[in-house]
């Protein structure tokens, strides 16, 4: 870590830091990752790192409600394939001077360069947090969530499986207890909620135990059920459909592109067919270029993502 | 091509200008392509209106078939296109070129459907800002993003510059509200950046579109996010006897662990000018004035504000007022959003500053402007987007009072270093343009300027789109004689230095 100003709501840290040692810091000065992180791997030095973090650009439970690690990457100073280090963006909140290389970097996958540290945009910790259960069918828990939301009750993350939906609600104390009170359900006591989110979160909950392939689906909130075989848990109010099936990769990528999204296999089964949504050929190229700016002789993490790329 | 006139604007090349017109008005309906000077007068200018140039020609498509026609056109006759929204720009970004297309989006101005279950809207690019959020309200919803200007600025213009606007601090930028651009390349390709649902595989090119200045795309159709509208908001005004301690309230209120909705400055000279302008109650005895907003459910507003008032009166607030209903709320922020026009009142010309800082530089960033009004003779009354340490100093000045303008630019070039030298950057939302290209080249060194002209070149390879703005050709630089040096060493030492 080199710089944290708690009054600033900045980090900046080299990439290699442990995410768990930064998360704790931020903790003890009542604030977070907004994203909320996934930490696949629990222990250091096997651990998430904070270049990880950026470069997988994955996000967490908060994700629909308050935005991506892109969102909150104000900066970054990449290594590219020459071995020169550049700077991109900075440590303010606002900043258009030039490109946005910066968020290029989140979730390129290592392949554009190293980044070899970053300023992440940090939030207050919610003053109040309150873990709903309500018993309901798949549809109508997406149809309740997305109207909670509308309605512009603080709903920060939502899980629904099997019959049973599970709603966090965050913010100001008093607020939080009348949404609470509006939508019923159980009450989660509050420390197995949190290990609850952080389960789901870093892939530790039973759902994703076994060998059954893991796909991702990412498609608007609101798109009817993807009719495929197979166990679904679904996040970020509808728009993040986690799927268990051992289903023609092929008819769970059509699923998704007709649902508005795109499918990712994001553990076990067959990758011959590519671990990623096919792009769209203008897309393909465009992003091959771009690569090639940064890395012409294909250094890092070639393939990675999409041949070429 | 027979009712033109036979005198062509001057600096417009005329032949060049009749071979486009043609080719243009194949595809385009006569009263869809302008090159009479008096038609083409309009667009000579955006919002920084110290630089205006006559474009060869003005195209105003009406769907996404003609864009990709007037592109079509351009990239077989190696035209430059310049895309504009409303011109409010203050970069001079839309900024047209005399041997090339004005490419106006003004016709593209349909919302073409509003989805309140899913709390999104599907608009075209030349749809006014606060447009979306009046087709939203029936439905309890808005669009965040709220640049000053947003009664006029388009959609499409807020993507190409990133724009901002004083509820950021909370709600984000304008990245962080558009789910999906839908666009136009040179090569006449459509693409999707971004998509209906909150992530797209690939490279995050959304993101990268995101205040490219028009120089990578051409967005045709954009999907932004809407919110849910407060039930409640109210804004506090705070006073301070000095700037520096102004400074550290706001500070003070983001490590209490509060985002309000807004959190704005003005210092004295600034709130005078608005005063008499907008009468809207400020304080004008004070040195420095603070607009923190709160907004949410009735409870947290209460919640909120309670916290807030407690900090800012230990940070040594002299006075605080809490907007009592909803007419003193905007009252308070009236005057703020009309601080360029009032300023505007007290000088023949002023010029915005747009850099950004870390907070914590605050004190030092306002004290050395102060020092800069001593050294250059001009009046400098500052109002900014404190929350994010987002400066708008403006420089009075009259352009015709002769070498002002020269002082000025020579004034605001050393702000804009100072913000870089604290670690903050040269513009926070209006934008590069043209008006900032120069610092550029102190703020980027050579290597990181070549991989932004190799980003431009990934998207269009023969540079037609808005060339010559955001990013400095490397002899800009060398001219300029600011390039940044890393490490003692001069960045390319085999060029000749003047």
């Amino acid at each position: 870590m080199t710089a944290f100003e708690p009054s600033e709501l900045v980090v900046t840290a080299r990439c290699g830091t442990p995410l768990a040692e930064l998360e704790e810091m931020l903790a003890r000065a009542g604030q977070m990752f907004a994203f909320e992180p996934p930490h696949f791997a629990a222990e250091p030095p096997a651990g998430a790192t904070f270049g990880g973090m950026i470069a997988a650009g994955l996000s967490g439970p908060r994700r629909a409600a308050a935005g991506a690690v892109r969102d909150y990457l104000l900066g970054a100073r990449i290594m590219n394939g020459r071995g020169e280090v550049l700077g991109f963006g900075g440590q303010v909140m606002k900043n258009v001077a030039g490109y946005d290389v910066a968020r290029l970097a989140a979730g390129s996958l290592g392949t554009l360069g190293i980044i070899v540290e970053a300023s992440v945009k940090t939030l207050p910790r919610p003053s109040a947090e309150v873990t709903l259960a309500l018993e309901m069918p798949g549809e109508r828990a997406l149809e309740s969530v997305n109207r909670w939301i509308g309605r512009g009750i603080a709903v920060s993350a939502s899980a629904w499986r099997g019959g049973e939906l599970a709603v966090r609600l965050s913010g100001a104390a008093s607020a939080v207890a009348a949404a609470a009170a509006a939508l019923g359900g159980e009450r989660i006591p509050e420390a197995s909620a949190a290990a609850r989110w952080a389960a789901i979160r870093d892939h530790r909950d039973a759902f994703f135990a076994g060998e059954e392939p893991l796909w991702r689906l990412s498609l608007p909130q609101l798109a009817p059920s993807v009719d495929l075989p197979g166990e679904q848990l679904i996040e970020w109010a509808g728009a993040l459909r986690w799927l268990r099936s051992g289903a023609d990769p092929q008819a769970v990528r059509t699923a998704a592109a007709r649902a508005g999204g795109h499918a990712t296999l994001f553990r076990g089964g067959d990758k011959a067919s590519g671990v990623f949504h096919p792009l769209p050929a203008a897309l393909l190229e465009i992003q091959r270029r771009l690569k090639a700016v940064f890395d012409p002789d294909r250094v890092f993490n070639p393939g990675r993502m999409y041949p070429g790329i | 091509m027979g009712e033109r006139s036979a005198v062509p604007a001057p600096g417009i090349p005329f032949l060049r200008q009749a071979q486009v017109v043609a080719r243009l008005l194949r595809a385009l309906p006569p009263d869809s392509v302008l090159y009479e000077a008096e038609d083409t007068r309009p667009y000579e200018c955006d919002g920084l209106s110290a630089y205006r140039q006559l474009p060869m020609v003005v195209a105003l498509p009406r769907d996404e078939e003609e864009v990709r026609a007037v592109l079509a056109a351009c990239r077989d006759l190696n035209v430059p296109v310049v895309a504009r929204g409303a011109g409010t720009g203050l970069s001079g970004g839309a900024l047209p070129r005399g041997d090339g297309v004005l490419l106006s989006m003004a016709r593209m101005n349909r919302i073409l459907s509003v989805d309140a279950a899913a709390r999104t809207a599907r608009v075209q690019p030349g749809v006014r800002n606060l447009a979306i959020s009046e087709a939203a309200s029936a439905y309890g919803l808005y669009y965040a993003p709220d640049p000053s200007s947003q009664i006029a600025c388009t959609i499409g213009g807020n993507v190409a510059e990133n724009s901002g606007g004083v509820h950021c601090l909370k709600y984000g930028l304008t990245v962080h509200n558009v789910l999906k651009v839908r666009a136009l390349t040179i090569e006449g390709e459509s693409v999707e950046f971004g998509s209906a649902a909150l992530d797209s595989p690939g490279l995050d090119l959304l993101a990268l579109f995101h205040g490219s200045e028009g120089m990578l795309a051409l967005a045709t159709e954009i999907t932004v996010r809407l919110l849910a509208r407060p039930a409640l908001a109210r804004c506090v005004m705070a006073s301070f006897g000095d700037v520096a301690r102004a400074g550290e309230a706001v500070a003070a209120i983001i490590a209490a662990g509060i985002v309000p909705a807004g959190l704005e400055m003005m210092d004295r000279p600034a709130t005078r000018a608005v005063e008499e302008f907008a009468h809207s109650g400020y304080d004008l005895d004070a040195a420095a004035i603070l607009l923190a907003e709160s907004d949410g459910t009735h409870e947290e507003v209460a919640e909120e504000l309670a916290r807030m008032i407690e900090v800012l009166e230990r940070a040594g607030a002299t006075a605080v007022r809490v907007s009592g209903d909803e007419a003193e709320r905007l009252k308070f922020w009236a005057g703020r959003k009309a601080a360029f026009p009032a300023v505007g009142r007290l000088s023949p010309d002023y010029y915005c500053m747009d850099g950004t800082i870390p907070r914590r530089r605050l004190a030092e960033v306002l004290g050395f402007i102060a020092a800069m009004e001593g050294k250059y003779g001009l009046r400098c009354p500052n109002v900014f987007h404190a929350g994010d340490g987002n400066l708008h100093p403006l420089i009075l000045f009259d352009a015709n009072a002769p070498g002002q303008l020269a002082r000025t630019e020579a004034f605001a070039a050393e702000v804009l270093e100072k913000c870089i030298e604290v670690g903050g950057t040269i513009t926070g939302e209006h934008g590069v343009g043209i008006e900032k290209i120069d610092q550029m080249c102190v703020q980027f060194s050579a290597r990181e300027l070549e991989v932004f002209r190799g980003i431009k070149r990934a998207f269009d390879p023969q540079e037609l789109l808005n060339p010559g703005k955001n990013i400095p050709a490397l002899h800009r630089c060398v001219e300029f004689g600011r390039m940044r040096v890393h490490g003692g060493k001069l960045p390319h030492p085999e060029l000749p230095r003047f």
